[in-house]
């Protein structure tokens, strides 16, 4: 008997010239929660393909209780014990809990006892603690839940070991703790859970052991009770983090953005700002905090032009821009927008990263010339951008969808920095980001602020928000609550705020 | 490997033009002939024949500009169906122009017919423009079935009100000898109307590729929310990408009435609008590779007309070849389907769905 449940030995995997995995070497014992841990990029999902079956390693091997075994599809890594749960999942939405369970079962014989299979289902979910109805339509569950029926598959198929890609992804804060339980209660059962993040908390919340990958190979790995924040947060990125990003004192000055009863309706015609006032000051960070979905997106878009005001006022310094059209409020009175969705929003991701970065100057000198683009000069200030940014790519004429997150985020950011604006609308700008690109984002958002803009910084990620902003706003069913000075403002007063208690 | 692989995909309209035909060899070989001797026949005919090239231009012609008014709307994942409707209301628009106004000097007339043409054609391709823009309705089917009303009301004017008196069946009077197009090859049918498409094809390409308008509509395409947030107006695109089209289609039938047949006959066309469809996808929605996929397909219309003369063989069987194109054209997008054009249009297109819906909902509320 081997003291690792799975060992992966030298695995190596490249895609042409980009060597995705270099000499892997990961040992996972059993019963554990294993974290791999990386920023986007550092060849975690590559790893985890290879282990399922879906890549084939160029070298390297994978034993199972010290044996050697060959996976080279899904199913062979089902039989061998290993289920992975994706980020997005595999669920047919029509289907009950247990027919999706049970689709794509061996063994079934010819006639399908969907009662029995029911039964042993329940009893199963129950013995875990999943709370899971097996007769219930999987389209009709949250999406947590969902999760959870992914997992109950993998269980019910005699999986062993559980990947996880970034599970968290998908879960609110509030159903994070419950689902980690269930992972504790999983481990005692003698599973053993590969659980890939990029987030630290995590890690020191639910892993027993960690491995942090950096550019396709192990960096370090340790016993959780070997480690801390601060040294992995180096591992993974290779340098230090400023945890607290540092605010130099400042003083701010006349009102820029002014916003007076806004109300505006979301796509579906509901009410989703009501009657909201504030206004910003040129050199300062206002935040808006709140639960997903009580008019954050709204708000950034009626600011931005996106989406018509039902009532009220916006001023930029002392024109009204209530009606002014989406690429006047960019240009004539410099509002920036960094959207929340880059990919919906943000991005072209089938053009380059120079067309990219010329989004919304694109009919502007020197770009274009009587209706037709000069390459060079689009070229030109996209390396500019990119070198000011550190955007990592291989060329500007790239497409903007082969970049990682955080450097599609810097491609938006450089882009809406550089017409120095004078308001900047960012909305949830660190959303899927790993630690050292969040940093980035903030030190550029502080300059932005020492520079004399006035931002408005919208996340539901409390933390980021406080080690940013001078105050900090709370909206809630589309009102916005209370204004708080940063000082003030503990996680505790603007918890409440969120779940709607005014002070 | 890979290499040889990427050579095929790119390769994939001329081997769907091979496939076809040696499948059609197989209809030949049943119709009684030598499949070889007959393509002899057909493609000596259709280029290297000088009448025969002249009667390939002909047919060209339309087909060229039918097809570039399906690339165009393409671009931004809208589906022209139209252009056969186009192309009728063009020729009528022309026809008017031509027999109704006070006579000018020869050439002022002809571009005065030629604008009017245009702007028929631009006016029929409006209507479900408008329709998609503001009501989110499927340009597809809206296109398709003007088609019919446009073919109709053509057959109604030239039946009753423009009909040449005394004439056997419906056709309208010959227009003035001063508005024929003149003939681009000497003591032949190849008129004008041709020079003029690939003009227009070359300037399409040229836009697309470095053009400030080419971004716009493919990002309208590619992603229209990204599209509205840059300030590209998505409503406005649809509207004009489509009556760009329709002036090409438009063409396409003043062009048939003033290089070719000098009259307005009901039901002229003859589906050119819906083999534009074939030029456009053979082309893999490339206007400049248009021209070769317009040639190629007015190439055969002609030289089945030689290889029936010549070898009895049924010019129906060139029609199944043209199928068979359209067929083998459909199988190779299976093959890396997002990377082919087509597939990054109908990709363009679910989007562009999804996008006006919601605009249309948040306008409607």
């Amino acid at each position: 008997m081997s003291a690792y449940k799975l060992s992966l030995e030298g695995i190596s995997k490249s895609f042409g010239a980009v060597t995705a995995n270099d000499r892997v070497t990961l040992r996972v014992r059993p019963g554990t929660v294993h974290a791999v841990l990386g920023e986007n990029g550092a060849g975690k999902s590559t790893l985890m393909n290879v282990l399922y079956g879906l890549y084939r390693p160029d070298e390297g091997r994978i034993l199972i209780d010290g044996r050697d075994v060959v996976i080279d599809s899904p199913r062979a890594a089902l039989a061998a014990g290993i289920g992975m749960v994706h980020q997005h999942f595999m669920l047919v939405g029509q289907l009950t809990v247990t027919e999706n369970i049970v689709l794509g079962m061996k063994g079934q014989g010819l006639k399908l006892d969907l009662a029995s299979h029911r039964r042993k289902i329940a009893k199963l979910s129950q013995s875990f603690g999943f709370e899971i109805d097996p007769t219930a339509d999987v389209m009709k569950l949250p999406i947590g839940m969902q999760q959870r029926v992914e997992i109950l598959k993998l269980i019910y198929q005699n999986a062993e070991i559980l990947i996880l890609d970034e599970p968290t992804s998908v879960l609110t804060p509030n159903e994070t703790g419950p689902f980690f339980e269930l992972l504790e209660r999983l481990k005692s059962a003698g599973k053993t859970i590969l659980f890939i993040t990029h987030k630290l908390e995590e890690v020191m919340a639910i892993a027993d052991d960690v491995t942090v990958m950096q550019g396709g190979k192990v960096k370090a790995s340790l016993a959780k009770s070997e480690t801390d924040p601060a040294s992995l947060a180096r591992t993974m990125v290779g340098r230090d983090v400023l945890f607290q990003v540092k605010r130099s004192a400042h003083s701010t000055g006349e009102p820029v953005l002014r916003l007076a009863d806004v109300s505006a309706n979301n796509a579906r015609g509901l009410k989703a700002l009501d009657r909201v006032t504030f206004e910003i000051r040129a050199g300062e960070v206002f935040g808006i905090a709140g639960v997903d979905g009580n008019g954050q997106a709204e708000l950034a878009e009626v600011i931005s032009g996106l989406r018509p005001v039902e009532s009220g006022r916006i001023h930029v310094s002392d024109t009204d821009v209530t009606q002014a059209s989406i690429s006047d409020r960019a240009r004539r009175f410099g509002v920036a927008y960094v959207p929340e969705d880059r990919h919906r929003d943000g991005l072209v991701l089938d053009e380059s990263v120079a067309q990219n970065m010329i989004l919304r100057t694109y009919n502007r000198r020197p770009f274009a010339r009587f209706g037709f683009f000069d390459r060079s000069a689009i070229r030109d200030h996209a390396e500019r951008l990119a070198s000011a940014f550190a955007v990592r790519l291989q060329s500007v004429d790239q497409e903007v969808r082969y970049l990682s997150g955080g450097n599609q985020q810097k491609v938006i950011l450089a882009r809406e920095l550089e017409g120095a604006p004078r308001v900047l609308v960012v909305a949830q700008p660190t959303k899927g980001l790993d630690v050292g690109a969040i940093e980035f984002v903030q030190q550029q958002i502080l300059a932005q602020r020492d520079r004399g803009v006035a931002v408005l910084y919208i996340s539901t990620e409390l933390e980021h928000l406080l080690d940013v902003c001078d105050r900090v706003g709370v909206l809630f069913r589309g009102k916005l609550m209370d204004t708080i000075g940063s000082d003030d403002a503990t996680p505790e007063r603007v918890g409440l705020l969120m779940a709607g208690v005014a002070a | 490997m890979q290499r040889l692989y990427r050579i095929l995909f790119h390769l994939r309209s001329v081997l769907a033009i091979v496939a076809a035909l040696a499948v059609g060899s197989l209809l030949i070989i049943a119709a009684g002939s030598n499949p070889i001797e007959a393509y002899k026949t057909l493609f000596h005919g259709a280029f290297f024949d000088y009448w025969g090239f002249a009667a390939t231009l002909v047919k060209m012609s339309p087909l060229l500009l039918a097809g570039l008014a399906v690339v165009l709307p393409l671009r931004a994942g809208l589906f022209n169906i139209g252009a056969e409707g186009q192309i009728y209301i063009g020729a009528l628009f022309a026809t008017i122009a031509a027999l109704y106004l006070p006579v000018l000097p020869g050439p002022v007339h002809i571009l005065i017919c030629t604008l009017a043409g245009a702007l028929g054609g631009a006016l029929w391709a409006l209507i479900p423009a408008l329709l998609k823009a503001y009501q989110g309705i499927n340009e597809i089917i809206v296109t398709l079935l003007l088609n019919f009303v446009a073919l109709h009301f053509v057959s109604f004017m030239v039946s009753g009100p423009m009909i040449e008196p005394g004439a056997p069946y419906p056709y309208s009077p010959e227009i003035p000898d001063s508005l024929f197009l003149p003939h681009i090859l000497p003591c032949s049918d190849a008129h004008f109307g041709v020079l003029v498409g690939i003009v227009i094809a070359i300037g399409m390409y040229i836009v697309f590729r470095r053009g400030v308008s080419g971004f716009t509509l493919a990002t309208v395409g590619r992603n229209p929310e990204a599209a509205r947030y840059a300030g590209i107006s998505v409503k406005r695109h649809i509207i004009v990408s489509f009556m760009i089209a329709g002036a090409c289609a438009g063409l396409a039938g003043t062009f048939e009435v003033l290089g070719h047949r000098y009259r307005l006959f009901h039901a002229f066309s003859q589906g050119y609008g819906y083999d534009g469809i074939v030029v456009a996808f053979l082309a893999g929605l490339n206007p400049f590779l248009a021209i070769l996929s317009s040639m190629f397909i007015g190439g055969l219309r002609s030289g089945a007309n030689m290889m029936q003369r010549a070898m009895g063989i049924e010019t129906t069987v060139v029609e199944a070849i043209q199928g068979l194109v359209i067929l083998f054209v459909a199988m190779s997008l299976a093959f890396r389907y997002r990377a082919t054009a087509i597939g990054q249009a109908i990709t363009r297109r679910k989007e562009l769905e999804q996008a006006l819906d919601e605009q249309t909902r948040d306008k409607k509320t």
